[in-house]
């Protein structure tokens, strides 16, 4: 019977049928953050019960950490005690640790893939819900809880329940200017913020397949805005000369049984799925959020859409949504005036998205009274930005560069906007008082964001590339 | 884990859709390692701009002040994987949820934790919902794992959980121990995969 890639990676980690009926799915590769580790540390010593596999867990410090240059743990007071805990508790049980000077520190979601730790066809957890970013790799993520957490340091397994199979094609080739970014909301948006619950998603099509690897991150991170219980690409060969090389990545002979293994991880012709969508993104436009919710997304030359045109049962949250981001039905959303642009998070931060942001800003300076920031996925990001000048670029033009971290997507270490503020963001979330009380979050690609932060106004990076903004 | 046999108390309804992790327990109320759990639980929809309570929140309303069931929605607990959204409710004597249906996430750190996740039929659904508006925090309602039914003032309705959940939740049982029953096949896996993919066995840095 022919399977479908999930289905194969699944079967290959089942260890066994526990007497709950639950399935016990080992953990290739396991990454904490210093937000919810400390209490899993805990967990466990008060039951006295230690960590079976501290060489497959690696601790990482991203959500606390200032950005602030020449930061340390005093930067953001409210951090300290979670890096401290954080330090204590990998050291006490021998996980290796990127702490908050190590040269490559950054998001879990970006160090993991960036050092090779993540493979194709390997099982990945993060106590986390962006956890499938990895998916991009052609690899099978989790998110869970600090319980789970636990669970899976005393025991390196997940105790699941065997989630339905969703197929999400995407055919058709992106526009210039329109990115995985800009797929990911339009999917969110025909899907709704549960469409993909109880699912774990393939994401496949031409479109994908031309997306570079940082692109089907970014793609397989939104995942979780629909509800997704995780997301992943087939791995092909963009994949595996993107992992050749990488530090944790299989060397020599190793890495040729690894190759030929890999190779045949993909769905087979005729495998059924739960659920199929297709879409054609052949004519989509830049993207942007105009509520509260990552599915209440326009395309960029839109207009704010009238509650009273909606069906019943979506009117009561688009109306709170409206209030709250104070706006009016019919506003087209370009030219809106803004207060504050975020480029950075685990969805739009390596590299790749940092570059297309500076070749919109290169030359040209952030409009008066904005605050723009810039924040690089990793430690590693930032140095090889700094190494392609793409750090002059936004500093020239008036961005803030930041020390890497989550910073203003959650606003877990202090990055915050002010009561009021009107935020362009690269991030994942656009709920109500997540980048800090009051502030009315936009989701959109870095190129939109720059656009937006020379414009002073949310901005067609379409109009701005071709002189006619 | 704390059995779960059966819980009585105010049954208080938050008749939204996809109410979020930050709207349970917004990421800035964790700013202490050990935060009061009980405090930061709707923090946010419970306090007015200039501070004062609102007591337009259901949860600030005289009779749902001590709840013991919340009512709500669909997709709830969307968003961020904390488990501070389920301990915030623990601490506020929340056992029992009847939600619409819940994000995946948040149902597995209920089910961590002894917090009862009940997703009705649509008939029931609305049913209970009318009763628990109609009885307004007047008189408790009993929710019985066992008999997978819920009591109260003219309220008899049967709810389905899963057995594999509701075994875990009766008994209590310490989940890493249930695992650890495999500890065998766990090692035995390992011992496979080491020969057939030993590069998932491994992870270690080339350069060093």
């Amino acid at each position: 019977m022919p399977r479908t890639l999930f289905g194969k990676i699944w079967d290959a980690h089942l260890v066994a049928r526990r007497a709950d009926g639950r399935e016990l799915i080992y953990i290739d590769r396991h990454v904490l953050h210093e937000l919810h580790a400390p209490h899993a540390f805990e967990q466990l010593e008060k039951q006295n019960r230690p960590v079976r596999r501290p060489d497959l867990t690696f601790s990482m410090q991203d959500h606390t950490v200032a950005t602030k240059p020449g930061r340390d743990d005093t930067t953001n007071p409210s951090g300290a005690a979670f890096l401290k805990a954080m330090r204590d508790g990998s050291r006490r049980n021998g996980i290796t640790l990127f702490d908050i000077d190590d040269p490559e520190q950054g998001i879990s979601h970006v160090v993991a893939p960036e050092l090779g730790m993540v493979l194709p066809g390997a099982t990945h957890a993060v106590p986390d819900s962006h956890a499938s970013t990895v998916g991009g790799l052609g690899a099978l993520a989790f998110g869970c809880g600090t319980t789970e957490l636990a669970h899976i340091l005393a025991t390196q397994v997940m105790a699941l329940q065997r989630p339905k199979r969703m197929r999400v094609t995407l055919d058709g080739r992106l526009a210039p200017h329109v990115t995985a970014k800009d797929v990911a909301l339009r999917i969110i948006a025909e899907l709704g913020v549960a469409g993909a619950r109880g699912h774990v998603v393939e994401y496949t099509g031409a479109a994908v397949r031309a997306m570079p690897i940082e692109s089907r991150m970014t793609l397989c991170n939104l995942n979780i805005e629909m509800g997704g219980r995780s997301g992943f690409v087939a791995p092909d060969d963009d994949a595996f000369t993107w992992i050749a090389g990488r530090p944790y990545a299989p060397k020599g002979p190793l890495w040729d049984r690894a190759l030929a293994h890999w190779r045949t991880l993909a769905s087979d012709d005729g495998a059924t799925f739960d659920r199929e969508h297709m879409l054609d993104c052949s004519t989509l436009e830049p993207q942007i959020t105009w509520g509260t919710d990552p599915s209440q997304v326009l395309d960029i030359s839109g207009r704010v859409p009238d509650p009273a045109a909606l069906d019943h049962g979506r009117r009561p949250a688009a109306e709170s949504a409206l209030a709250y981001m104070g706006l009016a039905p019919g506003t087209p959303l370009v030219g809106l005036p803004v207060d504050r642009v975020f480029i950075g998070s685990c969805t739009n931060s390596r590299l790749p998205d940092l570059k297309a942001a500076a070749d919109v800003v290169r030359g040209r300076h952030v409009a008066a009274g904005v605050i723009a920031m810039v924040v690089p996925g990793s430690s590693t990001v930032k140095r090889e930005a700094e190494a392609a000048g793409l750090d002059r670029v936004f500093r020239d033009a008036g961005f803030f560069w930041g020390e890497s971290g989550c910073s203003m997507c959650a606003g877990g270490n202090g990055d915050r906007g002010a009561p009021g503020e009107r935020c362009v963001s690269t991030t994942n979330r656009n709920f109500e008082h997540r980048q800090g009380p009051k502030v009315r979050t936009h989701l959109v690609s870095p190129e939109t964001a720059a656009a937006t932060a020379i414009a002073g106004r949310i901005a067609d990076v379409r109009r701005l590339r071709s002189g006619q903004a | 884990m704390q059995p779960f046999i059966r819980h009585t108390g105010i049954a208080v309804p938050l008749l939204k859709d996809d109410i979020n992790t930050d709207q349970i327990a917004p990421v800035q109320a964790m700013r202490a390692l050990k935060p009061d759990y009980r405090k930061l639980l709707f923090m946010r929809a419970r306090r007015r701009d200039d501070g004062s309570e609102d007591p337009d929140f259901v949860l600030n309303r005289p009779q749902f002040r001590e709840p013991g069931i919340l009512v709500t929605g669909h997709n709830f607990g969307a968003g961020s994987s904390r488990e501070a959204a389920v301990w915030g409710m623990l601490a506020n004597n929340i056992r029992v949820i009847v939600a619409r249906s819940f994000a995946d996430i948040y149902r597995e750190n209920c089910l961590q934790n002894g917090l009862l996740p009940i997703v009705l039929e649509p008939k029931q659904a609305d049913e209970f919902q009318a009763r628990v508006l109609a009885v307004d925090g007047a008189a408790p309602f009993t929710v019985d794992l066992e008999a997978q039914r819920i009591n109260g003032p003219d309220t008899d309705i049967t709810f389905d959980l899963p057995a594999a959940d509701r075994m875990r939740l009766i008994e209590g049982l310490d989940d890493i121990g249930l695992t650890l029953k495999h500890h065998d096949d766990i090692a035995g896996w390992e011992r496979r995969m080491a020969a057939d993919q030993p590069w998932l066995q491994a992870a270690t840095d080339s350069r060093r």
